[in-house]
């Protein structure tokens, strides 16, 4: 019994020493935003913030464009 | 609306690299971890700078070949934005360097190069603001942005290319060469540099405009 015991030690310790190894390997990536989905509020957020400036570029592309005109026909 | 596609073209591709920048898979590297994406902001910022600053150059020799004024208007707001741009990837370059090298501000060729480009185009602006005289400052203007859009060229893409630079796509460093760069990371980047140099072209085109228009309403020319 002890003898089956120390075999199982050893072996989840061999195996719980390769996860451990495994772990500190890989390269830590932001996978928990990912998985949870959170990182889609990040990418809503940046494309508020960018649509805002682009409507906001149009709006002086246009006001521009009247105040060329209005020079013009003056 | 039909001459403005380019803009609209320009804002989609943006659009496109911020979804696409964000929720496609980019390769797992030791320090940059997830900051690889910053690949798809930090870089256009320059890629446009350059286009925008090489338009400034350009027209600078052409108001020298015929001293047609409105070149000179080009001229001057093209280097305009150019340094907009340039400030913003200084300041997103030196937040992606505090997390990967350690650092805000590392005593790098490139980086170092860039400093000193961006003093050569300070002086460019300081120079334009203390001639009075418009023929002369717009002769003397357009001779200095030819120098300084050449120096600015051989500080940021021939120098740190002949010494060793932290920063990637330089010297020994091996950067985001065809090994690092996948696919799927291009198909994000090529997009969003186009889409950037399309965007910095519009502002360059509102600033020209509006100083067209301030010059017709304070001078009537």
């Amino acid at each position: 019994m002890t003898k089956l015991k120390s075999i199982l030690f050893f072996a989840f310790l061999f195996l719980s020493m390769r996860a451990f190894a495994q772990e500190s390997n890989a390269v830590e990536m932001a996978d928990a935003l990912y998985q949870s989905g959170k990182i889609y509020v990040v990418v809503v957020v940046l494309s508020i913030i960018f649509i805002g400036i682009i409507a906001y570029l149009i709006m002086l592309d246009r006001k521009i464009s009247k105040l060329e005109k209005e020079l013009k026909n003056k | 609306m039909k001459k403005n596609w380019w803009k609209i073209l320009g804002a989609l591709l943006v659009a496109y690299s911020i979804v696409a920048g964000f929720l496609f898979a980019v390769p797992a590297q030791f320090i940059l971890h997830e900051t690889i994406r910053n690949l798809y902001f930090h870089v256009p910022m320059w890629f446009s700078m350059m286009v925008v600053l090489g338009v400034s150059a350009t027209y600078s020799i052409k108001y020298l070949s015929n001293s047609n004024f409105n070149h000179d208007i080009v001229a001057a707001q093209a280097s305009n934005v150019g340094m907009l741009l340039g400030v913003l990837g200084l300041a997103t370059g030196s937040v992606w360097a505090k997390y990967t090298w350690g650092a805000w501000w590392v005593a790098d060729v490139k980086l170092n190069g860039v400093a000193v480009s961006m003093l050569i185009y300070i002086a460019y602006f300081i120079l334009r603001g203390s001639i009075d005289e418009e023929q002369k400052r717009a002769r003397v203007a357009a001779v200095y942005n030819i120098f300084a859009f050449v120096m600015y060229m051989v500080f940021i893409m021939v120098l740190p290319r002949l010494n060793d630079s932290l920063h990637p796509g330089n010297g020994g460093n091996p950067g985001f060469n065809k090994y690092d760069l996948d696919s799927t990371m291009r198909s994000v980047f090529y997009p969003a540099v186009l889409g950037w140099i399309l965007i910095a072209l519009w502002l360059m085109t509102l600033k020209i405009r509006t100083e067209k228009l301030k010059r017709k309403i304070l001078f009537n020319d």
